[in-house]
């Protein structure tokens, strides 16, 4: 087990170098730099441009520059080309400000889909089933802003929910209680609108999971003893359907970041998303890289997380 | 002896050789799924509008897509051209918008139709890229795997490379490269192909892992015959039932994402009409001109929706312990 993990952290850090390098080139490689954002700025001088490129270390060769944005990162000295403030406090505000919707989201998606589809499962063929799945590749099919903004729509003359922003402006002095209220009710639609997507997918895998289990020889053989027929769905086929979820969960980790852009854009939701395409707008190359960074950690992470869930979750896996 | 023996074995042969080829199974047991046989039509007629698209606004300007009116600005769907007003070059055919003008008194069915061959083509490129380079480093990396260069294996670089791209946030890392190189059609198509050729090439390269392994291959290789005919006529057509449904899929997504880009303003510039951005700027206008939103949002909900069940039709059609269920 503990070969394994240092084994397998070895290996992550070594593509993690990989992946930081990579990436470091595809931005820097590719034409538009933070001094020619605002090219007919009378106020751009020559000197300036000069002074600015020296400044981000500009026209140091690539390599040197991957090694400054290495050591200002690990010393947490990196700072934004556009606003000259630190990048990781940055991020980790906007991060606060996405926790919420990430979880709701989360939380919507795995309550739902696996009722949805559990039922689809075992009821294959019936109309439930088939309807459901027709709603699942809508659902898929259907480009994501299109549909937020007909339930914006309709859902804000219905029920009078807000949908800009996180907080009722002008609320700042109420009571704590109110404040929070009035949070929940701004994080409804967008988490809601984030989350669906999610339960299409996830509750059509959870489907075809399960008719995978519900074929085994153990699950007749409890049939066959007598055992009461929710006991065999839910704790001799359920439990077995559950053990790929685990990969699921670890995969979706990295949605954080590059999922959440659209949905934080319709909602002007300031989050991690809509920090990364300002960034991207502002050529503001330090917050790009290192919001591309984190969500490679995250992802490493998530998958490190699920092999080793995994090992102890299923006593027939046992890693080395 | 031996000749009874032959005897014994022949209708035995008969029954275990397959009578068809693989496609033509697969068109079979794809046949019995209905919705997928809807997707299929659905896609047929695409294909249909497409191509007229092309010819009518493209080869013979029948209906132009660029053609500005500011008299007949936000018309409804079915709407009556004002004649008498315009000049007879500006005109819609029959007098009728049929499916309405937008903020610039251009037709929409024109520009719809424009968009609809290039929402596809960008969708058909975008995957062509992804599926060559899949098949290339999956088939690689099945074939030639065990190949040892120093410590590392030929499979084990490529799989390794596999992860690295699997680790960027796609959609992140698209909207980057989009927004950082100077905006063109070509570019969307090749950098939605870039990043999604990571499942292609695992399915692949599986695929070519088992064959490998498999009696044919075996006996082709035993045989003498040369790697290259080895690979291409015996394991290839054999691999190639899986991508089928990546890239039917992929081209939905495809779709999507092109769609999604444009929303962000990095889509498709004009004077090129995609599906996505005409979706995109008809959002500013959807309460004056609903049909501006409606129209394309909802082409490209049947559109995707088509691709993704015929692709899971095939999924289904693929799957042998699906076979006996149904």
């Amino acid at each position: 087990m503990l070969a394994f993990l240092t084994r397998s952290l070895a290996q992550r850090l070594l593509l993690l170098v990989i992946i930081s390098i990579l990436a470091h080139s595809v931005v820097h490689l590719a034409p538009g730099e933070p001094s020619q954002v605002d090219p007919s700025n009378p106020r751009m001088k020559p000197e300036d441009i000069a002074r600015i490129r020296a400044a981000f270390h500009l026209d140091e060769p690539l390599h040197l520059q991957y090694v400054y944005w290495m050591r200002d990162l690990f010393t947490g000295e990196l700072k934004s080309f556009k606003d000259n403030q630190p990048v990781l406090p940055k991020i980790w505000r906007r991060f606060l400000n996405s926790l919420p919707l990430f979880l709701c989201a989360t939380l919507i998606v795995w309550s739902l889909s696996f009722p949805t589809g559990i039922q689809a499962a075992l009821r294959r063929g019936s109309i439930y089933d088939r309807s459901t799945t027709f709603l699942a590749y809508a659902l898929i099919s259907i480009p994501g802003f299109f549909l937020s903004y007909l339930v914006i729509l309709w859902i804000v003359d219905t029920f009078n929910v807000p949908v800009i922003g996180m907080r009722t402006f002008g609320m700042e002095s109420a009571e704590t209680s109110y404040r929070w209220m009035d949070r929940v009710w701004h994080l409804v639609t967008p988490s809601l609108m984030s989350a669906i997507g999610g339960i299409a997918v996830l509750s059509r895998y959870v489907r075809s999971q399960m008719l995978e289990v519900i074929g085994h020889d153990y699950v007749r053989t409890a049939r066959a003893k007598g055992v009461v027929e929710d006991q065999v769905i839910y704790s001799h086929a359920l439990r077995n359907a559950l053990l790929p979820f685990i990969t699921m969960f670890g995969l979706m980790l990295p949605g954080f970041i590059g999922g959440s852009v659209i949905f934080e854009q319709i909602f002007a939701w300031p989050g991690l998303g809509r920090l990364g395409y300002e960034a991207i707008l502002a050529r503001d190359f330090p917050v790009i890289l290192t919001l591309n960074f984190i969500a490679a950690v995250l992802t490493l992470a998530g998958t490190l997380l699920s092999d080793v869930l995994y090992s102890a979750v299923d006593p027939r896996i046992r890693l080395q | 002896m031996a000749i009874s023996n032959v005897a014994e074995s022949r209708p035995q042969q008969a029954l275990d050789a397959p009578s068809e080829g693989p496609l033509r199974e697969l068109w079979k047991s794809l046949k019995r799924d209905r919705l997928a046989m809807t997707g299929l039509v659905v896609l047929f007629l695409l294909m249909i509008a497409a191509l007229a698209g092309k010819a009518l606004t493209e080869w013979s300007q029948i209906l132009d897509p660029a053609t500005v009116r500011l008299t007949d600005k936000f018309r409804p769907p079915m709407a009556r051209a004002a004649a008498e007003d315009l000049p007879v070059a500006s005109r819609p055919p029959l007098g009728r918008y049929w499916l309405g003008t937008d903020e610039l008194g251009r037709d929409v069915l024109a520009r719809m139709l424009q968009g609809s061959f290039v929402s596809l083509s960008i969708g058909f490129i975008a995957v062509g890229i992804s599926i060559i380079i899949g098949i290339t480093l999956g088939g690689v990396a099945g074939f030639y795997g065990d190949l040892k260069w120093g410590p590392v294996s030929v499979d084990g670089l490529l799989m390794r490379f596999t992860d690295v791209m699997l680790c960027f946030p796609t959609f992140f890392l698209i909207l980057t490269v989009v927004a950082l190189l100077p905006p063109s059609i070509y570019n969307i198509m090749i950098v939605i192909g870039l990043t999604s050729w990571m499942g292609t090439a695992r399915f692949v390269r599986a695929e070519f892992f088992s064959l490998k392994e498999q009696d044919f291959v075996v006996a082709a290789k035993a045989l003498g015959l040369p790697e290259r005919r080895v690979i291409f006529r015996h394991m290839m057509p054999n691999a190639l039932a899986p991508v089928l449904v990546s890239a039917s899929i992929g081209v939905a997504s495809a779709i999507l994402t092109e769609s999604a880009l444009s929303f962000l303003g990095f889509g498709v510039q004009p004077p090129y009409a995609t599906w996505g951005n005409i979706l995109s700027d008809g959002k500013d206008f959807i309460f004056d001109a609903p049909w501006l939103f409606f129209i394309p949002g909802l082409s490209i909900l049947v559109v995707v929706l088509a691709f993704n069940l015929v692709g899971e039709g095939l999924r289904e059609a693929l799957d042998p312990r699906l076979r006996g269920l149904r």
